[in-house]
């Protein structure tokens, strides 16, 4: 087992049950390496499976067929679970939904408290935890006079108190404005650089996905593509094919090169805005 | 609309019964009831009035804020006062017309009782003013503990308040939403009978307990992500502990049970 694979799906199935009593398949087949300290963004459309994988990578499921191993540990081995649970973090979409406490300090204690962590401890843990994600202003806020954003902050702190080394953020942004989004992505980037913590971030955005280190696509339970951002949203068409967006830059150029216009690939707009000034100077 | 709704009563502060342990005040108010159901004479009920209104100067609220907490139950006590007047008979007779009387002893019992159910209410409503929600709860969860041990599941169930009193703003927001929406549609929640309104009701209820059923599997699911494994070696943030003040509640308690139990007759 290589260290630096942190997480490594190995042909893993899943299947649900479907509403008629039919068993739907929802995972086929997938094999995934994810390497330690990188930033993973999965994008894919509703029902492409990329949930039930988040759940498989935090024992919140099992695997019907195949491995799902965390550094080594199999989420099938029923004495490991809390190991990994402690080490893989979730946060969900819904932020009102996943805050148990009835203080921002007492949600943040909730998994320390869940692992026995000493009161003494936890006060400690609890402040680095807030102080990590800017929320240290607000120890004694209740959860329901914060934004979206500084919910899913306080998620995400909640889940740093327990020191995991994988956050996975199951589409923790959808429900957010665009400023809320703004702030957790930009903490889920700055927990990745200076932490050191492997960030997945499963989202239908493909804006958030060009900052990352790997692109995964899921499409009808299987991985379709994976690669660097560059590499997968290259190939527009096959993407446009499964219904699933590029980012702005990426469509423009895109639609640019169509017309017989020729700029190199680039995936933020300021390089394309760049390219495009270039081509209007030299011509 | 339902946003500055207070959740309980509690007024926040850093009185001497707010700072007292949660567990205490519990203790205290169940002695108390008791001697209030011991009291018998003029004498004892003075001390616990004096007792009572001593209680109320230390919360540091105001006595007329503390008083309406008697609003919803004089009725009761008016029904009372009016009751014993009338039938418990017994001793002088103040007043006749035909085979209607007020005697002396319907006079007295109608004042004790009414006292009696007044301080119940008063003491307990100090408790509810000067303890959080969550305070409470916890201080529920630490006395009742040792029925943990013959199989009542103590633990969840004080989870399961704590949980409640967390999502009760929550639900009221959304129920502020669907009272929107449905009056968007052209529901009518203000006017017609009250049949009518009450059946209104139903294009509101229905939604928020939907919604409440899939926060609930939602929450449930968060909790086992962060390693929720019911209340076995599980520790706790905010330990309570007792202190001066807890001490002072108790020689109060040990004082009070020597007085009542010397002047009652």
């Amino acid at each position: 087992m290589n260290e630096d694979n942190l997480l490594a799906l190995r042909d893993v199935s899943y299947t649900y049950d479907g509403e008629d009593g039919q068993r739907v398949p929802v995972l086929q087949g997938v094999d995934l390496t994810i390497q330690k300290g990188s930033f993973v963004s999965v994008l894919g459309h509703n029902g492409s499976g990329k949930s039930t994988m988040a759940k498989l990578m935090n024992a919140l499921l099992l695997p019907e067929g195949g491995t799902v191993l965390i550094s080594g540990m199999d989420t099938k081995d029923g004495e490991l679970l809390w190991e990994i649970r402690r080490h893989v973090g979730m946060v969900f979409q819904n932020p009102d939904n996943q805050i148990v406490g009835a203080t921002v300090e007492d949600d943040v204690a909730f998994g320390l408290e869940n692992m026995g962590v000493d009161p003494k401890e936890m006060r400690d843990r609890i402040d680095e935890a807030l102080v990590s994600v800017g929320m240290e202003s607000y120890l004694q806020a209740q959860p329901h006079r914060l934004s979206g954003g500084q919910k899913q902050r306080v998620a995400i702190a909640g889940i740093m108190a327990m020191r995991p080394s994988v956050i996975i953020l199951d589409e923790a942004t959808a429900m957010l404005d665009p400023q809320g989004r703004m702030e957790v992505l930009n903490l889920a980037r700055q927990l990745n650089r200076d932490e050191g913590l492997t960030i997945i971030n499963i989202t239908h955005f493909p804006e958030e996905a060009i900052y990352s280190d790997k692109v995964i696509v899921m499409n009808a339970g299987e991985v379709l593509m994976e690669g660097t951002p560059s590499e997968v949203f290259n190939e527009v068409d096959r993407l446009k094919q499964v219904g699933l967006d590029v980012p702005f830059a990426v469509r423009l150029r895109h639609a640019l090169h169509s017309k017989g216009i020729d700029l190199p690939f680039v995936l933020h707009q300021e390089e394309l805005v760049e390219h495009v000034c270039k081509l209007l100077l030299t011509k | 609309m339902l946003q500055n709704i207070a959740i309980g009563q509690y007024v926040p502060g850093q009185s001497f019964l707010h700072r007292a342990d949660p567990r205490s005040k519990l203790l205290f108010i169940i002695l108390f009831a008791t001697l209030i159901f011991l009291a018998n004479n003029t004498v004892t009920y003075a001390i616990l009035i004096g007792f009572t209104l001593y209680a109320a100067l230390l919360s540091r609220l105001s006595l007329s804020y503390i008083l309406k907490s008697l609003k919803p139950v004089w009725i009761l006590i008016l029904f009372t006062v009016v009751l014993h007047i009338f039938i418990t008979k017994g001793g002088t007779v103040y007043f006749q017309w035909g085979w209607f009387t007020v005697e002396e002893e319907g006079v007295r019992q109608a004042i004790f009782i009414s006292l009696r159910l007044g301080l119940l209410i008063l003491i307990s409503s100090l408790l509810t003013l000067t303890t959080s929600p969550i305070d409470l709860t916890e201080g529920l969860e630490r006395l009742l503990g040792p029925l943990g041990k013959i199989g009542i599941p103590v633990h969840d169930i004080a989870l399961m308040m704590s949980i409640a009193l967390r999502f009760i703003p929550t639900l009221m927001e959304e129920t502020d939403k669907i009272i929107k929406a449905q009056t968007a549609r052209g529901a009518n929640f203000t006017s017609g009978s009250l049949v009518r309104r009450a059946k209104n009701l139903i294009p509101i209820a229905i939604p928020l307990f939907v919604s409440a059923f899939r926060r609930a599997e939602e929450l449930a699911l968060a909790m086992e992500a962060r390693g929720y494994r019911g209340g076995v070696g599980r520790t706790r943030l905010n330990k309570l502990t007792f202190t001066w003040r807890d001490g002072i509640v108790a020689v109060a308690s040990v004082i009070l049970v020597i007085v009542i139990g010397w002047w009652r007759t």
